[in-house]
């Protein structure tokens, strides 16, 4: 569901810039913020707000790698594979979070918990190697910090999950196999 | 240390809000100009002081706002903020640390370009940059620094900041353009420059952030000061990312022409080479320009001297390789990524680019055929200067200069079936000596 203070918002951007189509980057991210990822409702919304075609929209929406297609994981790990971070040792650490997490690159745990991604470079070649996780960064990363790491967000997830299903029945998604991004 | 002016007080805390820039002098530059200058003096001003582009190409600032048409059409002004040239990492600093330095150069810029509207366009992954831009924007805006009549002058500008999503391409300033737009980023043809004909067709003036980051120093201390730093066609300082096999990896900003064996090796930056080994090959600039071998480590790091050298100082992003990388399996590496970020528009980088990497591989893993090598060079030879933007004849730089200067390993890959370095390859050496006797004339395996 995209709300109606979203379409607002998307609306208020169109008119922001010198023309409106202008905004349909920022009011995709605003989409995307709502729905996770981008749905078609995503793509209706956005048009409508800025006065193209979904098509039109899509085909944007399409081109740049942050607009995901399908739904990610709820922690969205990036690790940067480009040249210095591969000098420094990027593809063990790929390798270390494939095998911690069960799942190859560019998938999505069944569980729906963790996506695995390799970046381009992620502008920290200094304290390389480097991953983000839901677009923030850690950088000068070891196995070891990814073990911790992993530790830590699966206490958090858990933790969420249980506060959320005191709240409501929650309604549980089981995947059978990992998906692909 | 030398004097710094971009990355000057980065370390002070709180310098990252309006009230601790302020401190620091913070718009007191933007206050000179609206009071003291009018915006052509400002043109001059740079144009004296030396200023050149620190995006890759280079170009003279002063002169790039000078070509500006003179029409009636609307003015626009973008910050290239898409920073994502492999081994560069000074533009993501400059925005975290130093927002408000970045927002005053563009306000100044603005001002002597008769621009009424400015964009900085940050790219997408940089998250935190981008929420520091726009706290920065919002501080300015409510200081009254951006918004209508600019601290009483009459001068009044719209400041926006528009986020990437992931595209390599938009950092060229014509895809940027599109991709402002609110297209998909690909790039157009040239002429018409973006200074003739731009964002929404009217006159544009494109410049990175490091750049228009340091027009409020040289606004406060004068052109014939900041002239006095680097050389004498490369004025100026410039902040170097080093990366990749060095003892301490970071920004260090230095004057223009220091060389590259400084910046390596003095204890106060790099500080030598991981391990103390031996150092095989340098990228001066970022992964789009050309190798350099070992023996070009004394090369002042300055635009003519770089150029002299085989290469180009482009971003800034010097990638030290030690004498235990492969320089087959490196070059795969950064070909990847222009496969990877091709836009697809035209074909020889869509599809010279996926075919370069298809050889590399072969190669590399010990498939290869010894006329891979010279395929590859082709291959290069009709991308580079062929392809609609820059993006595919980047592609080919460090694919031509390593066969240039490390023709043997490729040939050692093939002969071999693995790798010439590392320890991994216990029977290395027994294969050298077979390596050796099949330059002696012996049949090859596979040519």
């Amino acid at each position: 569901m995209i709300s109606e203070q979203a379409k607002q918002r998307m609306r208020n951007l169109a008119a922001r810039y010198p023309v409106a189509r202008s905004a349909v980057m920022p009011a995709l991210y605003i989409a995307q913020q709502e729905e996770g990822y981008i749905t078609q409702e995503a793509l209706q919304a956005v048009a409508e707000a800025i006065g193209l075609t979904v098509d039109d929209v899509e085909s944007v929406a399409t081109f740049y790698t942050m607009y995901y297609q399908q739904p990610p994981g709820k922690k969205v790990i990036k690790v940067c594979t480009s040249i210095s971070c591969y000098l420094r040792n990027c593809d063990a650490l790929v390798s270390h979070l494939e095998e911690r997490l069960h799942i190859k690159r560019g998938e999505t745990t069944a569980d729906g918990n963790y996506t695995l991604m390799t970046a381009e470079c992620l502008a920290s070649c200094g304290t390389a190697p480097v991953l983000q996780v839901n677009d923030e960064f850690v950088e000068n990363v070891t196995p070891d910090m990814v073990d911790a790491l992993v530790d830590e967000w699966n206490r958090e997830l858990s933790a969420k999950r249980a506060a959320s299903a005191q709240l409501s029945t929650p309604k549980e998604q089981k995947m059978s196999a990992p998906r692909t991004q | 240390m030398p004097e710094r002016i971009v990355t000057k007080d980065m370390e002070a805390p709180g310098l990252d809000t309006l009230e601790g820039y302020r401190q620091h002098g913070g718009y007191e530059a933007l206050s000179k100009t609206l009071n003291e200058y009018q915006p052509d003096d400002i043109v001059e001003l740079i144009k004296k002081s030396g200023l050149r582009g620190r995006g890759g190409a280079g170009f003279p600032t002063g002169m790039k706002w000078g070509f500006l048409a003179k029409n009636n059409q609307a003015r626009y002004l973008c910050c290239n903020a898409d920073e994502s040239e492999p081994g560069t990492f000074k533009d993501r600093m400059l925005m975290e640390k130093n927002p408000h330095q970045l927002v005053e150069g563009v306000i100044i810029t603005s001002y002597a370009c008769r621009v009424s509207t400015a964009f900085i366009y940050v790219r997408g992954e940089l998250a935190f940059a981008a929420r520091q831009i726009e706290r920065a924007i919002d501080d300015a805006y409510a200081a009254g620094l951006i918004g209508k009549n600019i601290l009483g002058s009459g001068y009044d500008l719209e400041v926006i900041l528009h986020r990437g999503a992931g595209a390599y391409i938009c950092g060229e300033e014509s895809a940027l353009m599109e991709s402002l737009e609110g297209r998909r980023g690909y790039p157009r043809l040239k002429p018409p420059f973006p200074a003739v004909i731009g964002l929404y067709g009217g006159p544009t003036v494109i410049n990175n952030c490091e750049t228009l980051s340091t027009i409020p120093a040289i606004i406060k201390q004068g052109a014939d000061w900041y002239a006095a730093f680097g050389t004498e066609k490369s004025k100026g300082t410039r902040v170097f990312c080093l990366s990749g096999h060095v003892k301490r990896p970071g920004n260090y900003e230095l004057p223009l022409g220091i060389p590259i064996r400084t910046l390596i090796y003095d204890e106060q930056y790099g500080g030598g080479i991981l391990d103390d080994k031996q150092l095989k090959a340098i990228i001066p600039g970022g992964s789009s320009t050309f190798l350099l071998g070992a023996d070009k480590v004394d090369t002042p790091l300055d635009f003519e001297a770089i150029a002299a050298a085989g290469s180009m100082l482009g971003s800034g992003g010097v990638v030290v390789m030690h004498e235990d990388t492969c320089i087959v399996g490196a070059v795969l590496r950064m070909t990847e990524f222009y496969r990877d970020e091709s836009c697809g528009k035209c074909t020889p980088c869509r599809e010279g680019t996926y075919w370069l990497t298809e050889i590399l591989e072969r190669l590399e893993h010990g498939h290869g055929k010894m006329s891979d090598i010279d395929l590859l060079m082709d291959i290069c030879d009709n991308i580079s200067g062929k392809s609609f933007c820059p993006l595919g004849d980047a592609a080919t730089s460090s694919i031509t200069s390593s066969i240039k200067l490390f023709r043997a390993e490729y040939e050692y890959h093939v002969r071999a079936g693995h790798c010439m370095v590392g320890n991994s390859h216990p029977q290395q050496e027994e294969l050298l000596v077979g390596a050796q006797s099949l330059q002696a004339g012996a049949p090859a395996k596979e040519i």
